[in-house]
């Protein structure tokens, strides 16, 4: 071998070396994209495994006998009377014969104390006020035998999705025997039926989780974005268009420049913190209302507006201003009538990723108080209410199995409206974007 | 509760625009005078009658809300006023409850409930007529003022630029507002324990004694073990988030093909969307759970709310944000460096190495720097996913807390705001916000610099 022969082996010894060097690189990217990946495809697998089931429930159908003689004795039809029946005996009694409407167990024969207990535990802890409405409702039902369909107890639901494993030993599952052999027998008489779960869009929070729904932190959170977006959007458009178009450069623009800029990178957990310092004990507005979360949204969201107004304003070329100038209008006036509406869909866009972000938000209403047991769904933004994303902090801490599947299917809800709005902005970034 | 001389501004100043458009139309030639359009002549009244009024109108609502108050706590006979002032205010109010017609649980003198209505009452008859005869004069007086001399259009632009100044100050204010909301309550904080038990102490455990002589005693407030917490959770999130982001950044800048950075840059993307209380779920029922069944498994003891789930989770967030800053930061290097490198041999990879990110490394600290920030901020994950017990601890599997963690244990649900733990609150509010602030605005100026440097 030459001594060239020696140094193209070498050089080309090299130069493998370096393309594998190259090789690894490439992989070692592609694999922190795939992990990247799969991060997200395990964070939403996660909860749509999760929270499917929590949009379906397990209903009950069973006979209510309704007993004159309980409701209302001396037939005064009056409401008072009929609301006030003993409820509890009335629905207990009509649980208690489910099991002879199964032939489970001989008439006349009375069960043990343990095993009503055991009974009543799978139909829901609001059966009764629910019962009591229906009749409320139809005070004619009085004295009749009436066929109800309710939810179970949220032990049953979870049972029957599977949940809860019946090969543990009794001590250690919610459901005992007896309860289990019950529900098979239920479900092969066709009295237990699944069913989409329409609790969860249409009530507001409970302690018992076949009862909690979101409605009232829907409404809590489209409150106070309500408050928010009337707040900060013109302020944003109107900060905007100041520094933009008509801010001297002098140091106080470069102060409040500087100062947007941080704004946006605050936690905001400190939002929150000023929030309770001022809105809550200074102005001492209403506590948990939507006014004092939308508010503090309102600043966390500025800078955000801001931000995307400029850029918006920034892109309509300066041509369109010297037109309008050149035919004689003011600087006011080519901003108003030309500039503005030529970057409004920018402004938009900016507008709804702000508001996105402030629906997603939950440390600086913890502060403002919004995390609280709620039942009632607020009216206006002086009720106390609660937020989406609060209600599923406040639904992931319960113990109850029953939350679980409901905080993730909340949190669907969640991103399904996120996924929307973002949406929403891109088609009118596509839409209205224009190249000039 | 709006009075009725709202009401009268408000019909007031709308028919004030027409009238103003009428003068306008009669007395000025608007063809040949530069003054306006009519519509500003209009405009012109509108706000002369309105916004004088307007203003008296919010300072008297404010001056006469905290007179009253202060006025009618004097008012109340001195055997009947509590000592405390938190009770005093709470007293007060229900003595305003009942004024307004309301129930209230303690009994209040009657002689206070007739005083604040009193005055209340007089002072609404007072604002209602000052602020009509206001408005009603200032209407006159430049209704007479519109003719050929008068500068409508001008006025009202001066006007509206005001307008559109206040808005851009209200970020100032926010800033203003932070800032002495925590420097407030955190110097109330310090008159009560030391600046330097604060920063150096090893303990903290805030129970304060509830009533006086229970067990439980005095609070301790060394932050040091909270300051650890945070440092490790952060550590944890950024060990992962850092390689993971940059590499993607990277990958996704100079190798990816442009479909495939269309499908993949937004994919990423979506995990930045994701709200944080979504991330917390996530960390507390999956990954917490999942990393305490695996270390058992190699007969380890974890926690299960261990710094490891939740900085784990963190990093999750944090990918999107490393990685969107980085691929600027790295796109923004101009191509002749690339080019140069290339034609003198270096394969891509080496071209990367030895010339884009040292070129790009400054804006890549400042990414890595804001991540920080927002690691160091991040609220939910923690508050889900670590623990509350505030341990000095270097093992992951441990839990550990951190100051948003202990921030929203101390402030939520009610409690007395004058007590030493919401300004504790306060405290470690305010040391969050002077690091990150520190952190973002060197963090921004480097970015801008670098901007500069390569535009």
């Amino acid at each position: 071998m030459t001594n060239i022969d020696l140094l193209e082996n070498q050089r080309d010894k090299l130069i493998t070396k370096r393309y594998n060097k190259e090789k690894r690189f490439i992989l070692i990217g592609r694999l922190a994209i795939a992990l990247t990946i799969m991060f997200l495809t395990i964070l939403l697998g996660s909860i749509v495994l999760r929270g499917i089931s929590g949009f379906t429930t397990t209903k009950i159908t069973f006979n209510v006998t309704l007993d004159k003689k309980l409701i209302d004795p001396e037939s005064t039809n009056d409401k008072k009377v009929i609301s006030s029946a003993r409820w509890r005996k009335i629905t207990r009694d009509s649980i208690y014969n489910v099991l002879n409407d199964m032939s489970l167990v001989m008439n006349g024969e009375v069960l043990s104390k343990a095993e009503q207990k055991s009974l009543v535990r799978l139909f829901s802890r609001s059966s009764e006020y629910q019962i009591r409405d229906i009749v409320m409702d139809d005070i004619s039902l009085v004295g009749k035998t009436i066929e109800v369909t309710l939810p179970t107890a949220s032990e049953v639901d979870q049972f029957l999705k599977g949940k809860i494993d019946e090969n543990l030993p009794e001590d250690n599952r919610p459901l005992n025997n007896i309860q289990i052999s019950w529900i098979k027998h239920m479900v092969d008489n066709g009295m237990i039926n699944k069913t989409f779960n329409s609790n969860l869009f249409t009530k507001g929070d409970s302690r018992n989780a076949e009862d909690a729904g979101i409605l009232g932190a829907l409404m809590g959170s489209l409150l106070a974005l309500l408050v928010c977006l009337s707040i900060s959007f013109p302020l944003g458009v109107m900060a905007s268009i100041y520094l933009e178009e008509f801010a001297p450069k002098n140091k106080l623009t470069d102060m409040i420049e500087v100062n947007i800029n941080n704004l946006a990178a605050v936690p905001s957990i400190v939002f929150g913190l000023l929030g309770l310092a001022i809105f809550l004990n200074v102005f001492n507005l209403p506590r948990s209302s939507p006014l004092a979360g939308g508010l503090v949204l309102a600043l966390m969201t500025l800078p955000t507006i801001i931000i995307s107004s400029r850029a918006a304003i920034k892109a309509v070329p300066p041509s369109i201003r010297e037109a309008a100038m050149g035919l004689g209008a003011s600087k006011m006036q080519s901003v108003t009538h030309h500039v503005l509406p030529l970057a409004m869909p920018g402004m938009l866009t900016g507008t709804i990723i702000g508001m996105a972000q402030a629906l997603g938000e939950t440390a600086p209403l913890l502060m403002m108080g919004m995390v609280a047991f709620i039942v009632d769904i607020p009216q206006s933004i002086t009720d106390p209410s609660t937020v989406l994303p609060a209600q599923i902090f406040l639904w992931s801490d319960q113990p109850e199995r029953g939350f679980e599947e409901k905080t993730a299917a909340a949190i669907m809800v969640l991103l399904g409206f996120l996924l929307t709005m973002n949406a929403l902005a891109v088609f009118l970034r596509n839409k209205f974007e224009r190249k000039w | 509760m709006l009075d009725i001389s709202l009401y009268f501004i408000f019909l007031l100043g709308l028919s004030s625009y027409y009238i103003g458009k009428n003068r306008a139309k009669k007395n000025i030639n608007l063809i040949t005078e530069t003054g306006g359009l009519e519509s500003h002549y209009g405009m012109y009244l509108v706000v002369w009658t309105v916004l004088p009024a307007l203003i008296f109108y919010i300072i008297w609502t404010i001056i006469s809300n905290y007179l009253i108050k202060e006025a009618t706590l004097d008012s109340i006979p001195s055997d009947l006023l509590p000592e405390n002032i938190s009770m005093q205010r709470l007293f007060l109010d229900s003595i305003i409850v009942v004024a307004k017609g309301g129930n209230s649980l303690s009994k209040v003198p009657e002689i206070s409930v007739a005083f604040y209505q009193n005055f209340a009452y007089y002072s609404t008859l007072g604002k209602s007529i000052s602020t009509i005869s206001i408005s009603l004069i200032s209407f006159f007086i430049f209704y007479r003022k519109i003719d050929s001399t008068l500068r409508a259009k001008n006025f009202l632009e001066r006007i509206i630029l005001v307008f559109l100044f206040i808005s851009s100050i209200i970020a100032i204010m926010t800033t203003v507002g932070i800032i002495l909301s925590l420097v407030v309550e955190t110097s109330k904080f310090f008159q009560d324990v030391t600046i330097f038990e604060y920063f150096f102490g090893l303990l903290w455990s805030p129970q304060m004694a509830l009533r006086e002589g229970q067990v439980a005693a005095e609070g301790s407030f060394g932050a040091v073990p909270v300051f650890a917490g945070t440092f490790l959770i952060t550590l944890i999130a950024m060990a992962l988030a850092g390689p993971v982001g940059l590499f993607s950044a990277i990958y996704l800048s100079e190798y990816a093909s442009k479909n495939t950075r269309k499908i993949i840059k937004p994919t990423i993307e979506i995990l930045a969307g994701v709200p944080t209380v979504v991330y917390g779920f996530f960390a507390a029922l999956v990954v917490g759970p999942f990393i305490r069944r695996t270390s058992e498994s190699f007969g380890l003891a974890a926690s299960s709310e261990s710094a490891l789930a939740a900085g784990l989770v963190m990093g999750i967030m944090i990918i999107p944000f490393i990685s969107s800053l980085s691929d600027d930061v790295i796109n923004s290097v101009p191509q002749s460096l690339r080019e140069a490198s290339f034609g003198v041999g270096a394969t891509k990879s080496e071209t990367i190495k030895k010339v884009i990110i040292p070129a790009a490394l400054p804006g890549i600290v400042a990414a890595f720097m804001l991540a920080i920030s927002r690691a160091i901020g991040e609220t939910m994950i923690v508050v889900m996913a670590a623990g509350l017990s505030a341990k000095l601890t270097a093992n992951p599997l441990d839990s550990v807390t951190t100051v948003t963690v202990q921030i929203v244990t101390l402030l939520v649900g009610d409690h007395e705001f004058d007590s030493t733990k919401t300004m504790a609150a306060f405290a470690l509010g305010m040391t969050l916000f002077a690091i990150t602030l520190m952190l973002n605005i060197y963090a921004l100026r480097v970015v801008k610099k670098y901007r500069e440097k390569y535009d």
